[in-house]
């Protein structure tokens, strides 16, 4: 088995009596964009800051890289880029100062710094704005800039805590659509902390699902999302059905009731994606054209209703205000 | 260390664009050396005198004629006659007039009798300043009271003969050594201290330190690029400052050379105490509410504004090891005195050890972690 580009192992991260993090476990494989979802106070950033050298673990280890983050902290630096949650840009500098600073930062070698810096602006779509100060750029456009620094130096891991937040629906967009092409363009395994439930299941593979300092549930949007039992309702239409379609369908896995005519039929299913990914290959061994398709599937939302108790919302709400002063605090 | 520079680099960039902190830095001490030199450094004139002649003698009128040539010529003070010693005190009480000087009913008598004569002066001792101005025109007003006494050719007592060393210094010259020092530690206060721990409280510093810059390229950095800032923000107070109090010769570049090498000391002894203290401070208010305890605490005690041997002996234990001491005493010798590096032997030394000890101990304690 390949080694994981990230493998977290029962780290924890307590301040004095508090524990943030609760001796949590995973790997993250190379080439994978994997998503830390939960609310405020859940322990995300604490965790992201363990991976990236901010911070030091009470115990347990993390091999970032090939690196332990303890142990080979520089070596771990030299591997990651760091987008952090609070904007990070010099913003008096323009967006050219700010690469170039970064690139000597990480030891960039002057031959190559100017080819990557004029690469990087090319693909965040900064190009014309190189000269301008930062203070003078857009939310979106600071967080391009944050992204093409977290990349100047040609990083293996790529770490984003919260890059979304505080961005206006357009840019957040922009900023998912940059993150897919940088992992495809440059096969680079990225590691990101939201809140957004949308975000986590358009961007990533695996998500794992934070809350309280523990880990509630790891796996891809798709199997989260089955593994959790609904009671849905499917609503297909048929171009032309054979005759006993109808007890056909009754016989799909996970099927209640079934109602319809020749065409058009309504399927409640206690798990709408097993049921449909069945009536999608009952159709096709029964030559069974399906025209239309429309399920009420589970969301992401149901998914952390389902491991933690709470609806995502109310837990970004209630993020309890000891946990919220506390991170305040320790930012 | 190339990572250090890249530090500097940016620091000194942010800098350029920031033209306000360059201006609020650099006026504060120059107008600080301009009110504070002419505010204190002239002669105190036109304070107003009331003279009561209770006497009323023949003797008495040089006296009054002697307050009257004061009021015409030095113009010390300004004479008001009183016909009522009461209405006098109670005008002086109200603040209407400084002093009663009060010939009293037996002057003439005594004058003539040469029987220990006497006049009073009847004084507002709450501000000891116009106090002693007072005191002292008065004793000259009556020293020049009688026929003149022929001094002998040779004096049988021990006389005083003063040689001053130095031009006369003006307070506004006397001061300038304290406002080149002061023009040094606003830059590192605001320049280094306050932004410092600005950028923390925002986070900046994050970005940082997921890069494999060390701590002492780190450290350095920013000391380097604090003591840049400081230095240009010394030599342009030096500069315009003497120009401004008129020290002579004010240009003479080997001079120039000579505050510019005390500047950079004085500017690295400051931003390395300023790092020390702010190593671990994170609350952006902090550096903000130390700024003027700090200022107070090591400007007054340097000898900047007054001569430490009159200072309480706690307050000479802080001059002692208070770094504004050495600075001060340097730029006095070479600004008033124009003397050569070996009179700063000690100062320059001293600020390079407090130097390399606070620069240590920033070191140790600096967390490269959150």
């Amino acid at each position: 088995m390949a080694t994981p580009a990230i493998d977290v192992r029962n780290i924890v991260k307590k301040y004095g009596d508090f524990e943030a993090v609760k001796g949590i476990t995973f790997d993250v494989a190379e080439g994978e964009i994997f998503g830390l979802l939960g609310p405020n106070g859940a322990g995300k950033s604490t965790l992201i800051r363990m991976m990236t050298t901010l911070l030091q673990p009470t115990s347990g280890t993390a091999i970032v890289g090939g690196h332990d983050v303890v142990k080979d902290a520089n070596g771990v630096r030299q591997t990651i880029g760091v987008i952090p949650q609070n904007m990070t840009t010099d913003l008096e500098l323009s967006v050219e100062e700010n690469l170039i600073i970064f690139a000597k930062l990480y030891g960039v070698p002057r031959e190559k710094r100017d080819r990557l810096i004029d690469q990087l602006l090319e693909f965040v779509e900064l190009t014309q704005w190189r000269d301008a100060q930062v203070k003078n750029l857009s939310g979106g456009m600071r967080r391009r800039v944050e992204i093409a620094r977290g990349l100047v130096h040609e990083p293996k891991i790529f770490f984003l805590d919260e890059p979304t937040t505080g961005l206006d629906p357009v840019s957040r967009v922009n900023v998912w659509e940059m993150l897919t092409r940088i992992q495809t363009e440059r096969k680079l395994t990225i590691l990101i902390t939201t809140h957004y439930m949308d975000e986590a299941d358009k961007l990533c593979d695996r998500i794992a699902i934070v809350d309280h300092g523990e880990l509630k549930a790891l796996d891809t949007p798709m199997r989260l999302k089955m593994s959790v039992p609904t009671d849905n309702v499917l609503e297909v239409n048929f171009a032309s059905t054979p005759p006993g379609w109808i007890e056909k369908l009754k016989t799909l896995p996970e099927v209640e009731t079934v109602v319809g005519d020749d065409h058009f039929f309504k399927i409640s299913s206690k798990n709408a994606p097993a049921t449909t990914m069945a009536m999608l290959d009952a159709a096709a061994s029964a030559g069974v054209t399906v025209q239309t398709l429309s399920v009420a599937s589970t969301t992401l939302d149901d998914v952390f209703v389902h491991y933690t108790g709470r609806a995502l919302r109310d837990a970004l709400q209630d993020a309890s205000p000891n946990e919220s002063a506390f991170m305040l605090r320790r930012q | 260390m190339n990572r250090m520079w890249a530090i500097v680099e940016r620091e000194l960039r942010r800098f350029k664009r920031s033209p306000t902190l360059i201006v609020i830095s650099m006026v504060f001490p120059l107008v600080q050396l301009v009110v504070l030199g002419y505010a204190f450094g002239g002669n105190v004139k036109h304070l107003k005198i009331g003279v009561v002649d209770q006497d009323g003698g023949i003797p008495a009128v040089p006296v009054r004629e002697l307050a009257m040539a004061v009021a015409g010529g030095a113009q010390t003070f300004d004479t008001i006659l009183y016909a009522d010693q009461g209405q006098a005190v109670n005008d002086l009480r109200d603040g209407r007039i400084n002093g009663v000087l009060t010939i009293p009913p037996e002057f003439s008598r005594r004058v003539l009798s040469k029987n220990d004569p006497h006049v009073a002066l009847i004084e507002d001792n709450t501000d000891n300043f116009v106090a002693a101005t007072l005191v002292g025109a008065a004793g000259s007003l009556l020293s020049g009271f009688g026929p003149p006494t022929p001094m002998p050719r040779i004096s049988p007592v021990p006389q005083l003969d003063v040689v001053e060393v130095y031009p006369y210094v003006p307070y506004v010259q006397y001061l300038l050594p304290g406002s080149i020092t002061m023009s040094i530690f606003m830059m590192v206060m605001i320049g280094g201290g306050i932004i410092f721990i600005d950028d923390k409280a925002r986070g900046l510093h994050e970005g940082y330190l997921v890069t494999p810059i060390s701590k002492l390229e780190l450290v350095a950095g920013f000391n380097l690029s604090g003591t840049i800032k400081a230095v240009l923000a010394g030599v342009s107070i030096m500069i315009v400052g003497s120009l401004i109090s008129g020290i002579p010769m004010a240009l003479d570049p080997m001079r120039l050379l000579r505050l510019t090498l005390v500047i950079v000391v004085t500017a690295f002894a400051l931003i390395s105490m300023m790092f020390l203290i702010m190593v671990r401070v994170t609350d952006p208010l902090t550096p903000r509410a130390i700024f003027g305890v700090l200022n107070t605490l090591l400007y007054f005690p340097s000898g900047a504004v007054y001569p430490q041997q009159g200072f309480p002996k706690w307050m000479q234990l802080i001059a002692v090891v208070d770094p504004f001491t050495y600075a001060v005493h340097a730029f006095k010798d070479l600004l008033l005195k124009n003397t050569g590096l070996g009179a700063i032997t000690f100062d320059l030394f001293y600020l390079l050890a407090f130097s390399a000890v606070c620069m240590t101990a920033a070191t140790l304690l600096f967390k490269r972690t959150l």
